[in-house]
């Protein structure tokens, strides 16, 4: 840069060339900068389209698998669902026709023993981990009813085998609906854990204040807060043991007659599906497809009405 | 309405100040006595100590973290329900040590009661049954009949001036009410169970304009009733409602006195520093 001039004549020369040059430096540099920018700008563009580009694409995977399952069996099991299915029983090998009433009913009975058993034990467990969330036993059951969480269902019903029916020598609805019981146990806990934690701190406080004893306040303010939410877990559970198979094997066994005892084997509509898939008979196979529809709908229909409880959850969402 | 205003804070000469014998002569309600507060190994009240006379309105101002929420929480044994914390000292209500041995906090709790900085209704109740929260689990013998729970809860609303705006939809979810109006809602919650003394802690912070004003209101027209504590982040707040100033910092109970006294000449060159707005 130019140095100070000395002298009236000299400076306004000076002041004016270095003007002059300092704008043009300040002209080069801006037309580079906006240059430069025009070209980080569409670079950052490119690569910001690319990426949604991906994640829509990875978002479309993640759902295909779903969507051809449900074409797929609707192509293949529409044509057998009709009335007979749900009303009638299996007919003998040979004959052409007959239903799964024995193991739709059945798969209900199993679910019904499954939550009765299940849901008090793992909403309680879930509320005893959200409110004694810094024990030492509290963090063992929370780590231990994750590893359940994450057990094989064969393991599980292996073990429902050893404990629930070698001793007796009999398979029985009770023991297949307490093998899913164990499988929904560690869910619910989980879920209802995490819906009570939701629940303010301020909600408990203020149930406190007003002179609630400490079980009060957990069970009549802090678990009916969270209820819709442990309702949604609920579902889920009882969404995912109803299409269970593996610890049925072993406990449930099935049946190809009409039984709702709880002390009998009991058909299940995903052990039946198994059965009738891997038979040679091309009448099976159809049976099983449809069975598979069904199954399907269940879940479905569990899965939405699990929905619109957790809509339902009042004054929760806003804060 | 019948409101003071903020003459207190700017105008040096006070004409209408409680008198000194009338506070004197009124019967002591609570009695802090050497008080300390704990979370964990932090001591965030000190050796605190104040009586607070029957019928007054008691505010505690003070910087963020400077103890007086945790104060307040440990005037209805609150603080004790924070894991880690604990009290010590004396806190005598009507001359009973409520820390005491046979002392139970829901007793205490339910003649203390409490409102909080944010409105917590209950949000699976209607509003009815939010008010009438406390009365539902009162002993059995105490416990109101159906029809004195309607009567005692058209009190509480109307006391709260919440009776006209809901009167015809006492059956709806309580969340559908506004902030303010559910604030409200909390102190006739509060109210239904007519305690002695009633715990306001910040309850205007998370308000508008007008409901604070709507509940500073309720504070002045209540005081006949019921003995309020308030903490406030707001000295105007304090100056407008209170007969009596409580200024804490850094767990220290700095200075108490009657609150034109304490915004007009106070003792302690700290209690000045931060009623004229040099720090807080």
């Amino acid at each position: 840069m130019a140095g100070l001039a000395d002298g009236a004549d000299g400076r306004d020369m000076t002041t004016q060339s270095l003007t002059a040059q300092r704008r043009a430096a300040w002209r080069s540099y801006r037309d580079q900068l906006a240059k430069s920018t025009a070209r980080t700008l569409s670079r950052r563009r490119f690569v910001s389209q690319m990426m949604i580009g991906l994640t829509f694409l990875a978002a479309l995977i993640a759902v295909l698998p779903l969507t051809l399952i449900v074409f797929h069996l609707l192509r293949q099991g529409l044509s057998s669902v009709n009335l007979d299915f749900f009303t009638h029983m299996p007919k003998p090998t040979g004959d052409v026709g007959g239903g799964m009433a024995n193991a739709i009913v059945g798969t209900g009975m199993l679910v019904l023993i499954a939550s009765v058993l299940g849901l008090p034990v793992g909403i309680f467990a879930g509320l005893y981990l959200a409110e004694q969330r810094g024990a030492r036993l509290a963090t063992v059951v929370r780590f231990l009813s994750d590893v359940l969480n994450g057990l094989p269902s064969i393991v599980l019903g292996i073990f429902a085998w050893g404990l629930l029916v070698r001793p007796f020598r009999h398979f029985s609805a009770l023991a297949g609906g307490m093998a899913l019981a164990a499988m929904m146990i560690p869910l619910v806990t989980r879920t209802t854990e995490e819906m009570i934690r939701l629940v303010p701190v301020s909600m408990r406080e203020a149930a406190l204040a007003l002179g609630y004893t400490k079980w009060r306040t957990s069970l009549s303010i802090v678990l009916r807060t969270a209820m819709p939410g442990i309702v949604t877990g609920a579902l889920l559970a009882v969404a995912r043991i109803a299409g269970e198979t593996a610890p049925l094997i072993f406990t449930a066994f099935g049946n190809s007659f009409w039984s709702v005892s709880p002390t009998q084997p009991i058909a299940a509509l995903p052990m039946q599906i198994y059965f009738y898939a891997t038979a040679p008979y091309d009448d099976w196979h159809a049976q099983a497809w449809a069975g598979a529809l069904v199954l399907l709908g269940l879940v479905l229909v569990i899965s939405v009405a699990a929905r619109f409880a957790t809509r339902s959850r009042a004054g929760l969402g806003s804060d | 309405m019948p409101l003071r205003t903020e003459a207190h804070v700017d105008a040096a000469p006070v004409t209408e100040a409680p008198s000194p014998q009338t506070q004197a002569s009124a019967p002591e309600v609570l009695a802090v006595d050497a008080l300390d507060a704990y979370f964990g190994a932090a001591r965030v009240v000190r050796d605190v100590s104040f009586t607070v006379q029957r019928g007054q309105v008691t505010a505690i101002i003070g910087p963020s973290g400077c103890g007086k929420s945790t104060l307040l929480r440990c005037l209805n044994r609150m603080h004790e329900t924070v894991p880690g914390a604990r009290v010590e000292g004396e806190v005598r209500f009507q001359g009973k040590d409520i820390y005491g041995p046979s002392v139970s906090a829901i007793g205490v709790r339910r003649h203390i009661g409490m409102v909080f900085q944010r409105p917590t209704p209950f949000p699976t109740m209607s509003i009815r049954d939010n008010v009438s929260a406390g009365l539902k689990i009162l002993p059995r013998n105490e416990r109101p009949s159906r029809r004195e729970t309607d009567d005692l809860v058209e009190r509480a609303l109307r006391r709260t001036a919440l009776w006209d705006e809901v009167h015809d939809r006492l059956g709806t979810n309580a969340t559908a009410l506004s902030g303010g109006q559910q604030q409200r809602l909390c102190v006739a919650r509060a109210l239904a169970t007519s305690p002695t003394v009633l715990l306001l802690d910040e309850p205007t912070a998370s308000l508008d304009p007008i409901s604070t004003q709507r509940i500073e209101e309720l504070v002045y027209e209540l005081r006949a009733e019921v003995t309020i504590i308030i903490v406030t982040h707001n000295m105007q707040q304090a100056a407008r409602i209170s007969d009596r100033t409580a200024f804490m910092l850094s767990g220290e109970l700095v200075e108490y006195a009657p609150t034109n006294v304490l915004f007009t000449t106070p003792r302690d060159p700290r209690t000045d520093a931060y009623v004229t707005g040099r720090f807080g």
